[in-house]
Protein backbone atom coordinates (compact mmCIF):
# COMPACT_ATOMS: atom_id res chain seq x y z
CA UNK A 1 0.00 0.00 0.00
CA UNK A 2 1.78 3.24 -0.95
CA UNK A 3 0.76 6.54 0.72
CA UNK A 4 -1.61 8.56 -1.30
CA UNK A 5 0.70 11.94 -1.18
CA UNK A 6 3.65 10.31 -2.42
CA UNK A 7 4.66 7.04 -3.19
CA UNK A 8 6.23 5.62 0.11
CA UNK A 9 5.26 2.89 1.58
CA UNK A 10 2.12 3.38 3.70
CA UNK A 11 2.17 2.91 7.14
CA UNK A 12 -0.61 4.81 8.81
CA UNK A 13 -4.36 4.25 7.75
CA UNK A 14 -7.21 5.97 8.72
CA UNK A 15 -11.02 5.70 8.08
CA UNK A 16 -13.11 8.69 8.47
CA UNK A 17 -15.91 10.80 7.78
CA UNK A 18 -15.74 13.99 5.56
CA UNK A 19 -18.72 15.50 4.70
CA UNK A 20 -20.66 12.50 5.35
CA UNK A 21 -18.35 10.32 3.38
CA UNK A 22 -16.23 7.92 4.43
CA UNK A 23 -13.03 7.81 3.33
CA UNK A 24 -9.86 5.34 3.94
CA UNK A 25 -6.35 7.04 4.27
CA UNK A 26 -2.70 5.64 4.20
CA UNK A 27 -0.25 7.51 4.67
CA UNK A 28 3.78 7.39 4.97
CA UNK A 29 5.00 8.72 8.30
CA UNK A 30 6.38 11.72 7.01
CA UNK A 31 3.32 12.59 5.25
CA UNK A 32 1.39 12.01 8.38
CA UNK A 33 3.63 13.89 10.29
CA UNK A 34 3.73 16.51 8.32
CA UNK A 35 -0.54 16.68 8.79
CA UNK A 36 0.16 16.06 12.16
CA UNK A 37 -1.21 12.85 12.46
CA UNK A 38 0.46 11.49 15.80
CA UNK A 39 -2.64 9.94 17.75
CA UNK A 40 -5.17 7.60 15.54
CA UNK A 41 -7.78 8.21 18.45
CA UNK A 42 -7.59 12.01 18.82
CA UNK A 43 -6.29 14.67 16.21
CA UNK A 44 -7.92 16.81 13.93
CA UNK A 45 -9.44 14.91 11.26
CA UNK A 46 -11.45 16.98 9.56
CA UNK A 47 -8.89 19.58 9.15
CA UNK A 48 -6.58 16.54 7.99
CA UNK A 49 -8.62 15.08 5.24
CA UNK A 50 -10.17 18.22 4.03
CA UNK A 51 -6.63 18.78 2.69
CA UNK A 52 -6.07 15.78 1.13
CA UNK A 53 -9.09 16.21 -1.29
CA UNK A 54 -9.32 11.97 -1.91
CA UNK A 55 -12.43 11.19 -3.49
CA UNK A 56 -12.80 7.88 -2.94
CA UNK A 57 -15.53 6.86 -1.07
CA UNK A 58 -15.95 3.25 0.53
CA UNK A 59 -18.54 1.32 2.40
CA UNK A 60 -18.87 1.58 6.05
CA UNK A 61 -16.58 -1.05 7.60
CA UNK A 62 -18.86 -1.76 10.84
CA UNK A 63 -21.93 -2.15 8.13
CA UNK A 64 -20.65 -4.25 5.44
CA UNK A 65 -22.63 -2.94 2.99
CA UNK A 66 -21.83 0.46 1.02
CA UNK A 67 -23.82 3.09 3.48
CA UNK A 68 -23.45 6.03 0.96
CA UNK A 69 -23.69 9.18 2.76
CA UNK A 70 -23.53 12.38 1.14
CA UNK A 71 -23.01 15.94 2.59
CA UNK A 72 -27.05 16.85 1.05
CA UNK A 73 -28.20 13.80 3.51
CA UNK A 74 -26.84 16.02 6.47
CA UNK A 75 -29.31 18.50 6.13
CA UNK A 76 -27.93 20.24 9.24
CA UNK A 77 -28.64 23.92 7.32
CA UNK A 78 -32.64 22.80 7.97
CA UNK A 79 -32.35 23.29 11.79
CA UNK A 80 -31.18 26.17 13.70
CA UNK A 81 -27.31 27.22 12.55
CA UNK A 82 -26.16 28.48 16.29
CA UNK A 83 -26.41 26.79 19.37
CA UNK A 84 -27.95 28.96 21.73
CA UNK A 85 -25.43 27.32 25.00
CA UNK A 86 -22.15 27.84 23.40
CA UNK A 87 -22.64 29.63 20.58
CA UNK A 88 -20.96 27.16 18.42
CA UNK A 89 -22.29 27.42 14.52
CA UNK A 90 -23.26 24.71 12.18
CA UNK A 91 -20.77 26.06 9.39
CA UNK A 92 -17.76 25.47 12.37
CA UNK A 93 -18.80 22.20 12.63
CA UNK A 94 -17.97 21.55 9.35
CA UNK A 95 -14.87 23.13 9.52
CA UNK A 96 -14.09 21.58 12.68
CA UNK A 97 -15.59 18.17 12.64
CA UNK A 98 -16.29 18.79 16.76
CA UNK A 99 -19.19 20.56 17.95
CA UNK A 100 -19.09 23.10 20.99
CA UNK A 101 -21.18 21.68 24.08
CA UNK A 102 -23.27 18.66 24.94
CA UNK A 103 -26.53 20.89 24.09
CA UNK A 104 -25.01 21.42 20.22
CA UNK A 105 -26.46 17.82 19.97
CA UNK A 106 -29.69 19.11 20.04
CA UNK A 107 -29.45 21.78 18.25
CA UNK A 108 -27.28 19.67 15.45
CA UNK A 109 -28.56 16.55 16.18
CA UNK A 110 -31.41 15.96 13.83
CA UNK A 111 -28.92 15.65 10.93
CA UNK A 112 -26.21 13.67 12.16
CA UNK A 113 -27.92 10.22 11.89
CA UNK A 114 -26.51 9.05 8.82
CA UNK A 115 -22.92 10.75 9.43
CA UNK A 116 -23.27 8.51 12.22
CA UNK A 117 -24.71 5.33 10.37
CA UNK A 118 -21.83 5.43 8.23
CA UNK A 119 -19.38 5.84 11.14
CA UNK A 120 -20.42 3.77 13.78
CA UNK A 121 -21.76 0.26 14.43
CA UNK A 122 -25.23 1.68 14.80
CA UNK A 123 -26.85 4.96 16.19
CA UNK A 124 -28.55 4.19 19.45
CA UNK A 125 -26.50 3.49 22.33
CA UNK A 126 -26.62 0.33 24.01
CA UNK A 127 -23.64 0.60 26.39
CA UNK A 128 -23.48 1.96 30.08
CA UNK A 129 -25.66 4.05 31.33
CA UNK A 130 -24.79 6.66 34.37
CA UNK A 131 -26.75 5.80 37.56
CA UNK A 132 -28.23 8.43 37.85
CA UNK A 133 -30.07 7.69 34.51
CA UNK A 134 -31.03 4.35 34.71
CA UNK A 135 -33.97 4.92 36.82
CA UNK A 136 -35.42 7.45 34.13
CA UNK A 137 -34.38 5.41 31.36
CA UNK A 138 -36.11 2.37 32.47
CA UNK A 139 -39.27 4.66 32.81
CA UNK A 140 -39.04 6.33 29.68
CA UNK A 141 -38.93 2.73 28.34
CA UNK A 142 -41.96 1.60 30.20
CA UNK A 143 -43.60 5.12 28.89
CA UNK A 144 -42.75 3.85 25.04
CA UNK A 145 -44.49 0.47 25.70
CA UNK A 146 -47.46 2.35 27.56
CA UNK A 147 -48.06 3.97 25.02
CA UNK A 148 -47.83 1.92 21.72
CA UNK A 149 -50.18 -0.13 23.71
CA UNK A 150 -52.76 2.30 24.23
CA UNK A 151 -52.63 3.10 20.38
CA UNK A 152 -53.22 -0.66 19.79
CA UNK A 153 -56.52 -0.45 22.04
CA UNK A 154 -57.60 2.78 20.66
CA UNK A 155 -57.20 1.25 17.09
CA UNK A 156 -59.16 -1.77 18.98
CA UNK A 157 -62.01 0.33 20.08
CA UNK A 158 -61.15 -1.42 23.46
CA UNK A 159 -61.72 1.87 25.56
CA UNK A 160 -61.81 0.24 28.62
CA UNK A 161 -58.07 -0.91 27.79
CA UNK A 162 -57.47 2.34 27.03
CA UNK A 163 -58.74 4.08 29.75
CA UNK A 164 -56.85 2.17 32.16
CA UNK A 165 -53.67 2.41 29.77
CA UNK A 166 -53.56 5.81 29.95
CA UNK A 167 -54.29 6.32 33.87
CA UNK A 168 -50.88 4.57 34.11
CA UNK A 169 -49.46 6.50 31.49
CA UNK A 170 -50.38 9.13 33.57
CA UNK A 171 -49.36 7.81 36.37
CA UNK A 172 -45.69 7.52 34.91
CA UNK A 173 -45.39 11.00 33.75
CA UNK A 174 -46.27 12.50 36.78
CA UNK A 175 -43.46 10.19 38.11
CA UNK A 176 -41.15 10.99 35.73
CA UNK A 177 -41.95 15.19 36.29
CA UNK A 178 -40.98 14.17 40.26
CA UNK A 179 -37.76 12.24 39.18
CA UNK A 180 -36.44 14.89 36.70
CA UNK A 181 -37.34 17.75 39.10
CA UNK A 182 -35.37 15.67 42.10
CA UNK A 183 -32.16 15.14 39.85
CA UNK A 184 -32.27 18.72 39.31
CA UNK A 185 -32.13 19.64 42.68
CA UNK A 186 -29.60 17.55 43.37
CA UNK A 187 -27.22 19.52 41.74
CA UNK A 188 -23.83 17.57 41.68
CA UNK A 189 -20.99 19.82 41.80
CA UNK A 190 -20.53 20.48 37.76
CA UNK A 191 -23.87 22.29 37.71
CA UNK A 192 -23.16 24.42 41.19
CA UNK A 193 -21.58 27.72 39.27
CA UNK B 1 2.62 16.13 45.68
CA UNK B 2 4.04 13.88 43.43
CA UNK B 3 7.82 15.24 41.69
CA UNK B 4 8.46 14.94 38.46
CA UNK B 5 11.09 13.04 38.60
CA UNK B 6 9.82 10.40 41.16
CA UNK B 7 7.33 9.42 38.46
CA UNK B 8 9.80 9.39 35.40
CA UNK B 9 12.29 7.51 37.84
CA UNK B 10 9.98 4.96 38.05
CA UNK B 11 9.14 2.41 35.76
CA UNK B 12 5.60 2.06 34.82
CA UNK B 13 3.88 -1.14 35.56
CA UNK B 14 3.89 -2.39 32.07
CA UNK B 15 7.26 -1.72 31.62
CA UNK B 16 8.30 -4.41 34.42
CA UNK B 17 6.17 -7.49 33.97
CA UNK B 18 5.96 -10.02 31.77
CA UNK B 19 2.28 -11.65 30.90
CA UNK B 20 0.70 -14.33 28.62
CA UNK B 21 1.03 -13.24 24.82
CA UNK B 22 3.50 -10.53 26.41
CA UNK B 23 6.26 -11.37 24.06
CA UNK B 24 3.78 -10.47 21.10
CA UNK B 25 1.44 -8.27 22.78
CA UNK B 26 3.49 -5.53 24.19
CA UNK B 27 0.12 -3.62 26.52
CA UNK B 28 -3.60 -2.98 26.45
CA UNK B 29 -5.17 -0.23 26.52
CA UNK B 30 -8.59 1.14 27.43
CA UNK B 31 -9.38 5.29 27.22
CA UNK B 32 -13.05 6.60 28.12
CA UNK B 33 -14.32 10.20 27.23
CA UNK B 34 -16.34 11.98 29.15
CA UNK B 35 -17.82 15.11 29.18
CA UNK B 36 -20.11 17.04 32.10
CA UNK B 37 -23.25 18.90 31.06
CA UNK B 38 -23.29 22.45 30.69
CA UNK B 39 -20.44 23.22 30.34
CA UNK B 40 -18.27 23.79 26.41
CA UNK B 41 -15.86 21.40 25.24
CA UNK B 42 -12.66 22.29 25.54
CA UNK B 43 -11.73 22.75 22.24
CA UNK B 44 -14.47 25.54 21.84
CA UNK B 45 -14.23 26.77 25.79
CA UNK B 46 -13.11 29.76 26.49
CA UNK B 47 -9.41 30.05 28.64
CA UNK B 48 -12.13 31.16 31.65
CA UNK B 49 -14.52 28.49 30.92
CA UNK B 50 -11.89 25.64 30.85
CA UNK B 51 -10.41 26.78 34.36
CA UNK B 52 -13.52 26.27 35.45
CA UNK B 53 -14.51 22.90 34.49
CA UNK B 54 -10.71 22.55 35.37
CA UNK B 55 -11.57 23.41 38.86
CA UNK B 56 -14.54 21.11 39.30
CA UNK B 57 -12.88 18.31 37.74
CA UNK B 58 -9.00 17.80 39.08
CA UNK B 59 -10.13 17.44 42.84
CA UNK B 60 -12.62 15.43 42.11
CA UNK B 61 -10.22 12.52 40.29
CA UNK B 62 -7.68 13.43 42.95
CA UNK B 63 -10.00 11.73 45.92
CA UNK B 64 -9.83 8.44 43.95
CA UNK B 65 -8.78 5.99 46.08
CA UNK B 66 -6.85 4.48 43.24
CA UNK B 67 -5.48 8.33 42.89
CA UNK B 68 -4.17 8.87 46.11
CA UNK B 69 -1.01 10.59 45.89
CA UNK B 70 -1.39 10.61 42.48
CA UNK B 71 1.19 12.86 40.16
CA UNK B 72 -0.94 15.74 39.23
CA UNK B 73 -0.35 18.78 37.41
CA UNK B 74 -1.74 21.84 35.32
CA UNK B 75 0.12 21.42 32.10
CA UNK B 76 1.16 24.92 32.35
CA UNK B 77 3.28 24.15 35.27
CA UNK B 78 5.66 21.32 33.15
CA UNK B 79 8.21 22.16 30.51
CA UNK B 80 7.86 21.24 26.84
CA UNK B 81 10.10 17.98 27.61
CA UNK B 82 8.74 16.81 30.12
CA UNK B 83 5.20 17.17 28.43
CA UNK B 84 7.42 15.10 25.44
CA UNK B 85 7.98 12.60 28.00
CA UNK B 86 4.74 11.83 29.03
CA UNK B 87 4.18 11.30 26.10
CA UNK B 88 6.82 9.13 25.42
CA UNK B 89 5.67 6.70 28.19
CA UNK B 90 1.97 7.28 26.57
CA UNK B 91 0.50 8.90 29.57
CA UNK B 92 -0.70 11.55 27.86
CA UNK B 93 -1.79 12.31 23.98
CA UNK B 94 0.49 14.65 21.62
CA UNK B 95 -2.68 16.64 21.55
CA UNK B 96 -2.66 17.12 25.51
CA UNK B 97 1.07 18.33 25.19
CA UNK B 98 0.70 21.13 22.98
CA UNK B 99 -2.13 22.67 25.87
CA UNK B 100 -1.52 24.78 28.82
CA UNK B 101 -3.55 26.66 31.41
CA UNK B 102 -7.01 25.13 31.78
CA UNK B 103 -5.49 21.37 31.45
CA UNK B 104 -4.78 19.01 33.83
CA UNK B 105 -2.73 15.31 33.29
CA UNK B 106 -3.38 13.15 36.54
CA UNK B 107 -1.73 9.65 37.12
CA UNK B 108 -0.48 6.82 39.64
CA UNK B 109 2.83 6.24 40.27
CA UNK B 110 2.71 3.00 38.83
CA UNK B 111 1.24 4.78 35.53
CA UNK B 112 -1.40 2.15 34.73
CA UNK B 113 -3.91 4.55 35.25
CA UNK B 114 -3.83 8.41 33.52
CA UNK B 115 -6.23 11.00 33.18
CA UNK B 116 -6.00 13.82 30.99
CA UNK B 117 -8.32 16.48 31.94
CA UNK B 118 -9.21 19.01 29.36
CA UNK B 119 -7.72 17.24 26.31
CA UNK B 120 -10.56 17.42 23.37
CA UNK B 121 -13.13 16.35 26.17
CA UNK B 122 -13.10 17.36 29.53
CA UNK B 123 -12.33 13.55 30.91
CA UNK B 124 -9.95 11.87 28.89
CA UNK B 125 -9.06 8.49 31.31
CA UNK B 126 -6.80 6.13 30.03
CA UNK B 127 -5.68 2.51 32.03
CA UNK B 128 -2.37 0.38 30.14
CA UNK B 129 -1.50 -3.07 31.15
CA UNK B 130 1.33 -5.18 30.15
CA UNK B 131 0.30 -7.87 27.80
CA UNK B 132 -3.36 -8.60 26.50
CA UNK B 133 -5.00 -7.29 29.34
CA UNK B 134 -8.15 -5.31 27.54
CA UNK B 135 -10.93 -6.58 30.11
CA UNK B 136 -9.36 -6.21 33.08
CA UNK B 137 -8.23 -2.68 32.26
CA UNK B 138 -11.66 -1.97 31.20
CA UNK B 139 -12.61 -2.66 34.90
CA UNK B 140 -10.43 -0.72 36.33
CA UNK B 141 -11.83 2.51 34.01
CA UNK B 142 -15.08 1.41 34.64
CA UNK B 143 -14.64 1.53 38.56
CA UNK B 144 -13.09 4.97 38.16
CA UNK B 145 -16.14 6.37 35.78
CA UNK B 146 -18.80 4.89 38.27
CA UNK B 147 -16.82 6.78 41.13
CA UNK B 148 -16.59 10.14 39.38
CA UNK B 149 -19.97 9.79 37.70
CA UNK B 150 -21.32 10.77 41.38
CA UNK B 151 -20.02 13.94 41.94
CA UNK B 152 -19.88 15.09 38.56
CA UNK B 153 -22.73 14.84 35.94
CA UNK B 154 -21.74 13.67 32.89
CA UNK B 155 -23.45 14.76 29.70
CA UNK B 156 -25.41 11.75 28.08
CA UNK B 157 -28.28 11.58 25.69
CA UNK B 158 -30.23 7.84 25.57
CA UNK B 159 -29.90 7.42 22.32
CA UNK B 160 -26.16 8.89 21.39
CA UNK B 161 -24.79 7.47 24.76
CA UNK B 162 -21.70 9.70 26.32
CA UNK B 163 -21.85 12.60 24.26
CA UNK B 164 -18.31 13.99 22.99
CA UNK B 165 -16.67 16.53 20.78
CA UNK B 166 -15.88 14.69 17.86
CA UNK B 167 -19.02 12.37 16.76
CA UNK B 168 -16.39 9.76 16.13
CA UNK B 169 -16.42 8.75 20.10
CA UNK B 170 -19.88 8.82 20.56
CA UNK B 171 -21.64 6.16 22.45
CA UNK B 172 -19.54 4.56 25.11
CA UNK B 173 -16.38 6.75 24.46
CA UNK B 174 -14.17 3.93 24.19
CA UNK B 175 -11.26 3.27 22.67
CA UNK B 176 -9.58 -0.03 23.49
CA UNK B 177 -6.37 -0.77 21.93
CA UNK B 178 -3.36 -3.08 21.74
CA UNK B 179 0.33 -2.41 21.12
CA UNK B 180 1.57 -5.68 19.26
CA UNK B 181 5.49 -6.57 18.07
CA UNK B 182 5.20 -7.87 15.06
CA UNK B 183 8.73 -8.84 13.83
CA UNK B 184 8.13 -12.00 11.89
CA UNK B 185 4.88 -10.80 9.87
CA UNK B 186 7.43 -7.84 9.21
CA UNK B 187 10.51 -9.99 8.26
CA UNK B 188 8.09 -12.53 6.08
CA UNK B 189 6.41 -9.26 4.15
CA UNK B 190 2.65 -10.16 5.34
CA UNK B 191 1.78 -7.41 8.25
CA UNK B 192 0.39 -5.60 5.07
CA UNK B 193 -1.78 -8.72 4.65
CA UNK B 194 -2.88 -8.58 8.24
CA UNK B 195 -2.95 -4.93 8.43
CA UNK B 196 -5.48 -4.99 5.17
CA UNK B 197 -7.59 -7.73 6.81
CA UNK B 198 -7.75 -5.84 9.75
CA UNK B 199 -9.15 -2.64 8.47
CA UNK B 200 -11.57 -4.19 6.51
CA UNK B 201 -13.52 -5.40 9.73
CA UNK B 202 -13.65 -2.00 10.90
CA UNK B 203 -10.68 -1.86 13.05
CA UNK B 204 -7.37 0.65 13.07
CA UNK B 205 -4.11 -0.14 12.48
CA UNK B 206 -1.13 1.63 12.58
CA UNK B 207 2.56 2.12 13.19
CA UNK B 208 2.94 2.83 16.81
CA UNK B 209 6.59 5.16 16.65
CA UNK B 210 5.85 7.23 13.34
CA UNK B 211 9.12 8.08 11.35
CA UNK B 212 10.09 5.99 8.71
CA UNK B 213 8.76 4.27 6.16
CA UNK B 214 7.33 1.41 8.04
CA UNK B 215 6.31 1.09 12.01
CA UNK B 216 9.58 1.79 13.96
CA UNK B 217 10.17 -1.38 16.12
CA UNK B 218 7.64 -3.26 14.47
CA UNK B 219 5.38 -2.07 16.74
CA UNK B 220 1.62 -1.48 15.30
CA UNK B 221 -1.14 -0.13 17.72
CA UNK B 222 -4.52 -1.89 16.80
CA UNK B 223 -7.67 -0.29 17.79
CA UNK B 224 -11.37 -0.26 17.64
CA UNK B 225 -12.66 2.55 15.39
CA UNK B 226 -17.13 2.42 16.24
CA UNK B 227 -17.68 3.01 19.86
CA UNK B 228 -21.91 3.65 19.34
CA UNK B 229 -24.29 0.46 18.94
CA UNK B 230 -22.23 -2.00 20.31
CA UNK B 231 -21.47 -2.58 24.54
CA UNK B 232 -18.41 -1.76 25.62
CA UNK B 233 -17.78 -5.93 26.56
CA UNK B 234 -18.61 -6.80 22.79
CA UNK B 235 -15.99 -4.10 21.78
CA UNK B 236 -13.30 -5.58 23.53
CA UNK B 237 -14.34 -9.18 22.94
CA UNK B 238 -13.99 -8.27 19.21
CA UNK B 239 -10.98 -6.56 19.74
CA UNK B 240 -9.52 -9.69 21.82
CA UNK B 241 -10.50 -12.13 19.20
CA UNK B 242 -8.53 -10.27 16.28
CA UNK B 243 -5.83 -9.89 18.56
CA UNK B 244 -5.51 -13.35 19.52
CA UNK B 245 -5.60 -14.08 15.60
CA UNK B 246 -2.81 -12.01 14.91
CA UNK B 247 -0.66 -13.28 17.59
CA UNK B 248 -1.16 -17.13 16.10
CA UNK B 249 -0.32 -14.80 13.19
CA UNK B 250 3.07 -13.81 14.30
CA UNK B 251 3.58 -16.64 16.25
CA UNK B 252 3.30 -19.48 12.64
CA UNK B 253 5.45 -16.65 10.96
CA UNK B 254 8.40 -16.83 13.99
CA UNK B 255 8.21 -20.94 13.95
CA UNK B 256 8.62 -20.62 9.59
CA UNK B 257 11.45 -18.43 9.61
CA UNK B 258 13.24 -20.22 12.35
CA UNK B 259 12.62 -23.30 10.51
CA UNK B 260 12.67 -22.23 6.20
CA UNK B 261 15.06 -19.04 7.04
CA UNK B 262 17.73 -19.93 9.95
CA UNK B 263 20.33 -18.11 8.23
CA UNK B 264 18.41 -14.95 7.83
CA UNK B 265 16.95 -14.78 10.87
CA UNK B 266 20.38 -15.59 12.50
CA UNK B 267 21.84 -12.93 10.25
CA UNK B 268 19.54 -10.40 11.33
CA UNK B 269 19.44 -10.81 15.45
CA UNK B 270 23.28 -11.43 15.22
CA UNK B 271 23.33 -7.97 13.24
CA UNK B 272 21.28 -6.20 16.20
CA UNK B 273 22.79 -7.61 18.74
CA UNK B 274 26.79 -6.46 17.65
CA UNK B 275 25.26 -3.04 16.27
CA UNK B 276 24.05 -2.44 19.65
CA UNK B 277 26.58 -3.65 21.32
CA UNK B 278 29.85 -1.65 19.57
CA UNK B 279 27.84 1.19 17.64
CA UNK B 280 29.23 4.88 19.17
CA UNK B 281 26.33 6.83 17.67
CA UNK B 282 22.86 5.43 17.31
CA UNK B 283 19.96 6.99 15.79
CA UNK B 284 16.59 6.56 17.15
CA UNK B 285 14.97 4.62 14.20
CA UNK B 286 17.75 2.17 13.96
CA UNK B 287 17.79 1.56 18.07
CA UNK B 288 13.99 0.84 17.91
CA UNK B 289 14.38 -1.48 14.99
CA UNK B 290 17.52 -3.31 16.41
CA UNK B 291 16.35 -3.54 19.85
CA UNK B 292 13.17 -5.09 18.26
CA UNK B 293 15.03 -8.06 16.30
CA UNK B 294 17.08 -8.37 20.04
CA UNK B 295 13.15 -8.79 21.54
CA UNK B 296 12.58 -11.23 18.87
CA UNK B 297 15.91 -12.73 20.32
CA UNK B 298 14.37 -12.98 23.59
CA UNK B 299 11.42 -14.47 22.64
CA UNK B 300 12.94 -17.22 20.47
CA UNK B 301 15.05 -17.98 23.45
CA UNK B 302 18.43 -16.95 21.54
CA UNK B 303 19.00 -14.70 24.42
CA UNK B 304 17.82 -15.37 28.22
CA UNK B 305 14.41 -14.52 28.85
CA UNK B 306 15.14 -12.16 31.66
CA UNK B 307 16.65 -9.57 29.40
CA UNK B 308 12.46 -8.93 27.97
CA UNK B 309 12.12 -6.51 30.99
CA UNK B 310 15.15 -4.39 30.26
CA UNK B 311 14.15 -4.24 26.79
CA UNK B 312 11.20 -2.27 27.89
CA UNK B 313 12.54 0.45 29.69
CA UNK B 314 15.69 0.60 27.75
CA UNK B 315 13.44 1.69 24.83
CA UNK B 316 11.72 4.05 26.51
CA UNK B 317 15.48 5.57 27.91
CA UNK B 318 16.46 5.90 24.88
CA UNK B 319 13.71 8.40 23.76
CA UNK B 320 14.13 11.69 23.03
CA UNK B 321 12.49 13.50 25.72
CA UNK B 322 13.92 11.03 28.32
CA UNK B 323 17.49 11.24 27.34
CA UNK B 324 17.33 15.19 27.51
CA UNK B 325 15.63 14.85 30.66
CA UNK B 326 18.58 12.62 31.92
CA UNK B 327 21.17 14.93 30.62
CA UNK B 328 18.78 18.27 32.22
CA UNK B 329 19.69 20.04 28.90
CA UNK B 330 18.38 20.07 25.32
CA UNK B 331 20.56 17.92 22.92
CA UNK B 332 21.24 18.27 19.39
CA UNK B 333 20.64 15.03 17.26
CA UNK B 334 24.12 14.15 17.41
CA UNK B 335 24.69 14.44 21.59
CA UNK B 336 21.31 12.25 21.32
CA UNK B 337 22.82 9.54 19.38
CA UNK B 338 26.08 9.16 20.98
CA UNK B 339 24.15 9.39 24.33
CA UNK B 340 21.72 6.83 23.25
CA UNK B 341 24.25 4.33 21.78
CA UNK B 342 26.05 4.63 25.19
CA UNK B 343 23.23 3.71 27.23
CA UNK B 344 22.39 0.96 24.95
CA UNK B 345 26.21 -0.59 25.23
CA UNK B 346 26.15 -0.01 28.80
CA UNK B 347 22.69 -1.86 29.02
CA UNK B 348 23.57 -4.59 27.35
CA UNK B 349 26.75 -5.49 28.38
CA UNK B 350 25.42 -8.41 30.33
CA UNK B 351 23.67 -9.69 27.06
CA UNK B 352 25.86 -13.14 26.31
CA UNK B 353 25.77 -13.67 22.42
CA UNK B 354 22.94 -14.67 20.34
CA UNK B 355 22.94 -19.17 21.01
CA UNK B 356 20.21 -20.65 18.61
CA UNK B 357 20.63 -24.38 19.47
CA UNK B 358 17.38 -24.07 22.36
CA UNK B 359 15.24 -22.16 19.37
CA UNK B 360 16.01 -25.11 17.01
CA UNK B 361 15.68 -27.92 19.39
CA UNK B 362 12.22 -26.82 19.82
CA UNK B 363 11.37 -26.93 16.43
CA UNK B 364 12.36 -30.48 16.18
CA UNK B 365 9.39 -30.74 18.99
CA UNK B 366 6.60 -28.84 16.75
CA UNK B 367 5.18 -25.75 16.42
CA UNK B 368 4.09 -24.66 19.69
CA UNK B 369 0.22 -24.99 20.45
CA UNK B 370 -1.65 -22.21 21.08
ZN1 LIG C 1 3.76 10.17 1.93
ZN1 LIG D 1 -23.30 24.05 21.98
Amino acid sequence: MTCDLCDETASVFLTQIVDGQMQKVNLCEQCAKAKGVTDPTGFALADLLLGLGTEESVSSPAQGTSGEVTADSLALSDGPSVCQACGFTHAQFKKAGRLGCSKCYQIFGSGLESLLKAMHKGTQHIGKVPARHQALLEHHYELDQLKAQLDDAVSREAFEDAARLRDRILGIEAELESLEAAQAAKSPANVRR
Amino acid sequence: MMRFDTLLNTPAEWMRQGHSHGDIVVTSRIRLARNLVDHPFPGWGRKLENETTLRLIQPTVEELPQLQNAFSRHLNKLTTIQKQALVERHLISREHAARAAGSAAVMNQTQSISIMINEEDHLRMQAIQPGLALRESYQMLDEIDTSLEESLEFAFDKQLGYLTACPTNLGTGLRASAMLHLPALMLSDQVNQVIQAVNKIGLAVRGLYGEGTEALGNLFQVSNQTTLGDKEVEIIARLQKVIEQIVNHEKNARQKLLGDSTTMLCDQVGRAFALLRHAHVMPSKEALNLISMVRLGVDLEFFPSDFAVSLESLLMEIQPAHLQIRADRKLPTVERDEMRSQIIRDRLKSLPEPDISKALGSLDEGPPSN
